[in-house]
């Protein structure tokens, strides 16, 4: 299936705007992906990055570029089912995968529990980190589950549990200037002990 | 409607939905990442083209030449901006150090060409090829250096003879705390779209004050201001980084017109610290005289900074007159000329790290004393701004704050020894400190539009995180008697009614005044239209109650108002401002000396709190920064080459979720009558004044080591922890 909701998403148009650009037809590298369950087929500069492929290119907005250095995390998007910064990776590198972003967890109107619970919480201020800490904050709560240990797992032969350390230190990759942390962690609170 | 006396009672002493917990109505966009931030707006106009930034290589000198002939014949690009070949542009609303053009450097990081290419990739790449010499020529970056022959800036305020008094006090202190340049790193970088049309300019850019913007753009380019667009209804952070243009819109309106194309720019954030604006570092002498009961009989802050030629420093002194009572006086600031960025607000300018010097130098007095850090406080409450007795307070609480803080955290268990407390491999501690900030305000316009029954608010005005949307629509809702989810706020748009927008911690109080009175304006239309009078109507669940009649809302039809509060001259007799207790707890590791934050509370009084979830968001994320403050974050100053080496968000250390704890914030139920019609006072700063001078005190609780030198890093105290028993 291709997306027909986002206008530039197509592979006759995704280097932007009629690219006049001489010689630049030949740089392009094609690459096909699953984003929130769309196939979609792009014809990328090597050199775009996985999150200016989904912002410039498909245009799903929510992936937000804070730093372009792998140092704030509002770049994090699910790639296969584990979160990444999507600023530290380039978009030909992941053809055949399967990436979820914001757009991908919930709507507006149907939104994921994470981000119904981030809005209880009110567990950001300005916005801008948010889909980078929902989808690392989504993340971080299935990489306990699945036993995945930590800096803070006290015991490395038992299977870690949603503790306010945990989920602290796991969380450590994603700045928020707002300083929304506390609440985004009893955000991630209730959205575990729901699960549990 | 002009604000000229004490506000009375009025309707939002009954409200309904002010003051209520209000979920933000913009919550749902923010977390499906559908709410539109500037750079990536890209269907506000087409066929936008990218822009990248390049920054000067030294902090002083010249441009001898700039090789651009690779730059230009690489793929894609469509134009070239450099700053020898564009002469200098105008000075905006605050601007310093000059934005663009011409051949000179005064900082490291000046914007020095933009490159436009088809491609964000293409346009990084030939920026890379630009080859550009400089003429060095020495600079002036080391602020120990040159801070003693510092000029003193305006005039020293004093009252009564301070060194007489100190001299004969029983208890003196005289300390000197220096604290670092910070920079605000917000999370969304400097960004704008620029685009053309004939004349006309639009930007949608990411600004905390749109009226300043749209009137700085004009002087800036040299353009009819009228003819100047700015939209920005999305703010990804500005902590005053964002109050005044910067060179994202200057680069984009010029490469636009260069180009011919719209163009976007996001500064890169390796470029952000030195290009932009940052808080200046201080070094402050406090000293402090005192009677054996605790009475302060002598106050002296002085505090030297520095800014680029013609600015002032960061004015460390802001809060002292107004804290403590003490008849002796003195305080003065003084400001060196250095060549390094430009200094300029960040949240709470001055207060936020004077408050890093004056509490800890109240906890030093307090043990001197041996008093209780919390009485000997209490033991100083003014009944009048102290530094000028024939002003008023407007409501001041403070004593409460510190009271019930002090309750609420466990005060009384405190040890008032150092490193009494020892669990394990942790040496605990815990810290008070008060916080003073003022309470500003300023005019605001808004319109508002009845149709169906719904209403519709337009204003200026920005969030910035702060919580503005959800609180204009409690305020539209209450004042309409509608349901919030039938009102909708559209904000940051330069063609909507000139607002106070988002700076000194006055938009909230201001802005929703500005819409309370577009709405008493449109009550007294649809009260003409139906046929009752208004003023004395009751506007509620879509209907409306006046002399025992009742009309539906939805009747008036469709109408539209606009207003603006303005505040008036009475409120020059008070000292109008927001008080707080902060407390905290540390837990200091006693091998290592790593400080972990156990516990923070914060207990303020700043009037109605308009929506407690906000609020109380505001405060938990300036009591971060603060920590920042305190424990982390320094812009660190190469003065061989006169730039921020660590001017990204690896090298500067901002909190991140591992070391915040829970956070704790009371709202004590006060209302200030003076501030405006709502009753109401900010509290987004407030909150970053004090929570660092908390910490510290809990370290010296935990290990009885002072250390004045911000941030506390481990390296200053490690060898002076105390013995492992």
């Amino acid at each position: 299936m291709t997306p027909t909701g986002n206008d530039n998403a197509t592979a006759d148009n995704v280097t932007g705007s009629g690219s006049s650009a001489a010689g630049l037809a030949a740089t392009l590298m094609p690459v096909g992906m699953e984003v929130n369950g769309m196939t979609v087929a792009l014809s990328l500069d090597p050199r775009t990055t996985l999150l200016d492929a989904m912002r410039e290119h498909l245009r799903l907005n929510g992936t937000k570029k804070g730093c372009d250095h792998g140092q704030c995390g509002a770049c994090t998007v699910i790639v296969n089912g584990q979160r990444i910064n999507s600023c530290l990776t380039l978009a030909v590198m992941h053809d055949g995968d399967a990436v979820t972003t914001i757009e991908g967890l919930g709507t507006v109107d149907d939104l994921h529990p994470m981000q119904a619970a981030f809005v209880k919480h009110d567990g950001y201020q300005c916005g801008y980190c948010t889909p980078g800490q929902i989808c690392s904050a989504v993340s971080v709560l299935k990489e306990i589950a699945a036993g995945v240990p930590s800096h803070a797992t006290a015991d490395l032969t038992a299977t870690p549990t949603v503790t306010r350390d945990e989920i602290s230190e796991r969380m450590s990759g994603n700045l928020c200037r707002c300083g929304a942390y506390s609440n985004i962690a009893e955000a991630m609170v209730e959205v575990a002990g729901a699960e549990a | 409607m002009q604000f000229d006396a004490p506000a009375g009672s009025n309707i939002f002493d009954d409200a309904r939905i002010v003051g209520k917990s209000t979920p933000r109505i913009d919550g749902p966009n923010k977390v499906t990442g559908t709410a539109p931030y500037a750079y990536e707006r890209h269907d506000v106009v087409a066929d936008q083209a990218y822009g990248w930034i390049v920054g000067a290589g030294i902090a002083k000198g010249r441009i001898t030449s700039m090789e651009l002939t690779a730059a230009k014949a690489a793929p894609g690009v469509i134009a070239i901006v450099t700053a020898p070949d564009t002469q200098p542009v105008g000075k905006g609303m605050d601007n310093h150090a000059p934005l663009f053009g011409g051949s000179e450097i005064t900082h490291y990081h000046q914007a020095i060409a933009c490159v436009v290419a088809e491609t964000f990739e293409q346009a990084r790449a030939a920026a890379a090829l630009i080859d550009t010499n400089y003429d060095r020529s020495t600079g002036s970056f080391d602020f120990d250096a040159v801070r003693a022959s510092a000029p003193r800036s305006g005039e020293a305020e004093t009252l009564g003879d301070f060194e007489t008094a100190f001299a004969e006090a029983a208890v003196q202190i005289d300390e000197t705390y220096t604290t670092p340049g910070q920079t605000h790193a917000m999370m969304e970088p400097l960004a704008t779209i620029a685009a053309w049309d004939g004349d006309k300019l639009t930007l949608w850019t990411s600004n905390q004050m749109i009226t300043w913007a749209k009137e700085s753009l004009g002087d800036i380019l040299g353009i009819d201001s009228a003819n100047v667009r700015v939209d920005s209804p999305y703010v990804g952070g500005g902590f005053g980084g964002k109050l005044f243009i910067r060179a994202d819109a200057v680069l984009a309106a010029l490469a636009s017109k260069a180009a011919k194309r719209p163009v976007k720019i996001m500064m890169q954030r390796p470029l952000v610290a030195n290009n932009a604006t940052h808080r200046q570092a201080t070094h402050q002498r406090i000293r402090l005289g005192a009677r054996m009961d605790g009475h302060i009989t002598a106050l002296s802050h002085q505090n030297w900074s520095y800014n680029v030629e013609g600015a002032s420093g960061e004015t460390a002194t802001a809060q002292t007159a107004k804290v403590y009572a003490g008849a002796n006086r003195l305080t003065a600031e003084y400001c060196a000329t250095l060549d390094l960025p430009e200094g300029n607000a960040m949240r709470a300018p001055g207060e936020a790290v004077g408050h890093l010097a004056l509490e800890v130098a109240m906890d030093e007095l307090a043990e001197a004393l041996g008093m209780d850090p919390i009485e000997l406080r209490v033991v100083n409450e003014p009944d009048a701004v102290p530094g000028n007795p024939g002003k008023r307070f407007s409501d001041r609480n403070l004593v409460r704050c510190l009271r019930e803080g002090a309750d609420r955290f466990g005060w009384s268990e405190r040890s008032a020894t150092p490193a009494a407390r020892r669990e394990g491999r942790w040496l605990f501690g815990v810290g008070v400190a008060a916080g003073y900030r003022g309470a500003p305000t300023c005019k605001s316009g808004a319109r508002v539009h009845l149709a169906d029954g719904r209403i519709v608010v337009e204003t200026d005005m920005t969030d910035i995180g702060t919580g503005t949307y959800t609180i204009i629509a409690q305020t539209a809702a209450e004042m309409m008697g509608v349901p919030l989810d039938h009102v909708t706020v559209t904000l940051g748009d330069s063609s909507f009614p000139a607002s106070a927008g988002s700076g000194g911690q006055w938009g909230a109080t201001s802005s929703t005044a500005g819409v309370y009175a577009a709405c008493v304006a449109l009550r007294r239309q649809i009260g003409e239209v139906l046929g009752f009078d208004a003023d004395d109507a009751r506007f509620e669940d879509g209907s409306i109650v006046a002399a025992n009649k009742a009309f539906r809302l939805a009747d008036a039809g469709t109408l539209s108002a606009e207003d603006t509060i303005r505040f008036g001259k009475f409120k020059k007799d008070y000292d109008v401002a927001t008080y707080a207790g902060h407390f905290c707890e540390v837990a200091v590791d006693a091998y290592t000396g790593e400080t972990h934050i156990r516990r923070m509370l914060a207990v303020c009084d700043a009037g109605r709190i308009l929506n407690p979830l906000s609020a109380r968001s505001q405060v938990i994320g300036a009591m971060v920064m603060a920590a920042g403050a305190a424990l982390t974050e320094e812009l660190t100053v190469d003065t061989r080459f006169g730039c921020f080496v660590n001017h990204d968000l690896a090298g500067y250390e901002v909190p991140v979720h591992a070391d915040i704890p829970h956070q704790e914030v009371i709202f004590l139920d006060t209302l200030d009558e003076i501030v405006s019609p709502m009753k109401a006072k900010g509290v987004g700063e407030l909150g970053i004044c004090g929570p660092g001078a908390a910490i510290a005190n809990a370290i010296y609780n935990a290990t009885g080591i002072r250390v004045r030198d911000y941030p506390l890093t481990l390296d200053k105290y490690l060898d002076r922890l105390p013995a492992i028993a």
